[in-house]
């Protein structure tokens, strides 16, 4: 296990489902089967299209979403917790140990709360801290490590641009010292000009607190950037998973292919030379039989076409994890 | 040739209870038949204030300014205020199509009678001509089984699905101009590949002017032939795409493209522009960008400059104190 701090083994997250309460029930494929290992120290990228299951596999391994089949299990440094398995005191470790960062905290958070309250109140809800004293020492702190202007503590969100949010939504994920980060889609909603420097402090940070991340987007020229392991969801499963840079370079599997290839230039003498995916990603309802993407496969093997494979990932290069059947 | 378009000296401001806005000053930029203007600028740029002043869309609290005009078929919009007038700019000679496509949809009222309705208004046809056209629209943005989509309601329908029907519903009236207000912003971009390729074959197709509002660089490359660059209400740099992509003059046209991830490039540092976007209501003097520009220099005169567009190269304009400033900003 050494250097690995998540092992998310066959792990499948289903949801009930009733159209109404006449209609037969019916399960939600969320995620299917996942297996990854995140290192120590990692900026491991979860990409993939809307609905793909990102989000609620993220959430799975935050213990925020029951696990249906399989387990995570998280390793700390003198113990092992078994997601699938934990006791009340356990919960409540792990819930300083492993953070997330909100897309907007204002979203979510009371406008009539300062920034420096906004920032504390993990804290105080977990009791991390035993006076106000040392709350208001650990907010001044990690405020400043992102950056934060710490007169800026005593006023209201509202007045705040999303650059500015974004590091207070930030400095709250990371107050309670955790050491596994999920950022689902943290820079989704900012503009080019911000976003890169949000990018550059969640490395910086990596660094200096020893964190490791799961980080969620759909923009994988982001992904490509700041992650140095890549993920490819697809319909609840991971299709390819590899080094980010041998997976940029060298994709194996349709979906990548055309995913890449739909980013869209900044030459305009390179124009339309994307891989066209026809229709839309299914019903998480009623996947596919066999390979979830076949419905849209632009070039489909004749042996794909039956959906009698059986999906699940083979290592074609070291590291480099391509779904089986259309690795060959 | 007179254009199709032409915007001249621009400016919209808004009365709120925290003072007036200037949301979009001095700007010009014209649109021909057949042609794509891309406006690209981040959030607050006046992009969609700046569309929806072709239409009178901008609401009560709204001024533009007396010289300001905006030419369309050789008439100023501007000056329309009747009923039948405002007709011809509201879904006659120009559609609009948003990044939410509820947005086009009233949720109570199907899809094809919404069709229906609005070309009744619009164009001299019977019920049953409407509806025809209507199916065809339908058809040719790629929706399968368009009869049966015609009798749902929008929300039934799935993201992708939805943005190819409010494009037939905006196309369906034939209008010279279509606005596109950030219409693939909020899809995944295989959906986004789709959708541009569509919008790109039917502006081929039909001819009509389109003005396409992004704050994507790489969509704007792949279907702008003209772009203007918005920073603060203020048109900064404009020209030919490749021009403007390639040959980048004004310090924001030049940060915007260096803080943008290359894929093809993982070894380029991410360079954010430092700073944020001022507020409108702090909307710098002099040169809108000067809080942030790196070179600038403030005993230099850019809080004093007027900004104003001169022509580098053909057709490529950009703002006096973007190359002068270089030496002297
Ligand atoms: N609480 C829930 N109840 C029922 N279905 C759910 C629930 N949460 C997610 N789903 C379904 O599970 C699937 C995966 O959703 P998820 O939100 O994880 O996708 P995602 O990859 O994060 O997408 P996005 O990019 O839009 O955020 C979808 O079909 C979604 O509708
Ligand atoms: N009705 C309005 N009243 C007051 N301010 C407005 C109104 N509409 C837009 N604005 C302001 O005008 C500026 C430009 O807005 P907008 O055109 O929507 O930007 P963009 O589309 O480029 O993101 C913003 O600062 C916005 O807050
Ligand atoms: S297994 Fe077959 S259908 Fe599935 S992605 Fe590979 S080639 Fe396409
Ligand atoms: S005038 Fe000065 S501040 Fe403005 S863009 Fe030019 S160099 Fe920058
Ligand atoms: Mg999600
Ligand atoms: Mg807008």
């Amino acid at each position: 296990m050494g250097d690995n701090l998540i092992s998310v083994n066959n792990v499948s997250v289903n949801f009930d489902y009733q159209e109404n309460f006449i209609s037969k029930k019916q399960k939600i494929h969320a995620v299917n089967n996942i297996n990854i290992k995140i290192k120590k120290g990692s900026f491991f990228g979860l990409v993939g299209e809307s609905g793909s299951g990102k989000t609620t596999l993220g959430r799975a391994i935050l213990g925020a979403n029951k696990i249906s089949s399989g387990n995570v299990i998280f390793h700390d440094d003198e113990r092992d917790y078994d997601l699938t398995n934990m006791n009340k005191q356990d919960l409540k470790e792990y819930r300083k140990k492993a953070q997330l960062i909100f897309q907007d905290p204002y979203a979510a958070l009371s406008p009539r709360m300062t920034v420096r309250d906004i920032i504390a109140e993990p804290l105080e809800v977990m009791k991390i801290t035993n006076s106000r004293q040392e709350t208001d020492e650990r907010v001044r702190d990690i405020a400043a490590k992102c950056r934060l202007n710490i007169e800026h503590l005593r006023r209201f969100p509202h007045a705040f641009s999303g650059g500015q949010r974004q590091r207070i939504s930030i400095a709250r994920a990371l107050v309670s010292n955790p050491k596994f980060i999920v950022a689902d889609e943290s820079v989704a909603a900012l503009d080019v000009s911000i976003q890169a420097d949000i990018l550059n402090l969640l490395k910086q940070l990596q660094v200096e607190l020893n964190l490791t991340y799961l980080f969620i987007s759909h923009d994988l020229s982001v992904v490509a950037h700041v992650c140095d392991v890549v993920a490819v969801m697809y319909l609840g499963h991971i299709v390819e998973m590899g080094p980010s840079r041998e997976l940029f370079k060298n994709p194996k599997h349709s979906y990548t292919k055309a995913l890449l290839s739909s980013i869209p230039s900044i030459d305009p003498e390179k124009r339309s030379e994307a891989i066209e995916l026809k229709g839309e990603i299914p019903s998480a309802l009623n996947p596919p039989p066999g390979c979830v993407f076949r419905t849209r496969c632009p070039n489909p093997g004749i042996d794909c076409k039956g959906g009698e494979i059986k999906m699940g990932l083979t290592e074609v290069e070291p590291g480099h994890w391509v779904d089986q059947c259309c690795a060959l | 040739m007179s254009h199709l378009l032409e915007v001249k000296n621009l400016d919209v401001k808004f009365d709120t209870d925290e003072g007036r806005i200037t949301a979009v000053e001095n700007i010009s930029f014209s649109v021909d038949q057949g042609e794509v203007l891309g406006i690209v600028g981040e959030s607050g740029s006046g992009k969609s204030v700046t569309a929806k002043s072709i239409m009178q869309l901008n609401p009560g609290n709204t001024s533009y300014n007396e010289d300001a005009e905006i030419i369309l078929d050789n008439e100023n919009v501007l000056k329309f205020n009747s009923k039948q007038d405002l007709k011809k700019i509201r879904g006659g000679k120009v559609s609009m199509i948003f990044q939410e496509p509820m947005a086009s949809f009233a949720p109570a009222i199907k899809i094809g009678a919404q069709m229906v309705e609005q070309l009744l208004i619009h164009k001299n046809i019977n019920k049953e001509e409407a509806k025809s056209t209507s199916i065809n629209m339908l058809k040719r943005v790629g929706i399968a089984d368009a009869e049966k989509r015609f009798n749902q309601y929008a929300f039934e329908l799935s993201g992708g699905m939805r943005q190819r029907a409010m494009i037939a519903m905006a196309l369906s009236t034939m209008p010279k101009l279509l606005l596109a207000d950030e219409p693939t912003t909020a899809l995944d971009v295989t959906i986004q590949a789709q959708v541009i390729n569509l919008i790109k074959d039917i502006i081929k197709e039909y001819q009509m002017g389109v003005i396409f509002i992004t704050h994507d660089l790489g969509v704007i490359a792949q279907v702008a032939d003209h772009v203007a660059v918005m920073y603060l209400g203020s048109v900064v740099e404009k020209g030919p795409v490749n021009e403007i992509l390639k040959n980048p003059k004004h310090p924001y046209t030049k940060g915007l493209l260096q803080a943008l991830p290359d894929i093809n490039n993982l070894d380029a540092p991410l360079s954010p522009i430092p700073g944020n976007i001022p507020s409108p209501l702090d909307r710098p003097t002099g040169c809108v960008f000067r809080t942030r520009c790196p070179h600038h220099n403030p005993e230099g005169k850019d809080g004093k400059i007027e900004m104003k567009l001169i022509e580098v190269e053909p057709s490529h304009w950009v703002d006096q104190c973007g190359i002068q400033c270089g030496q002297n900003g």
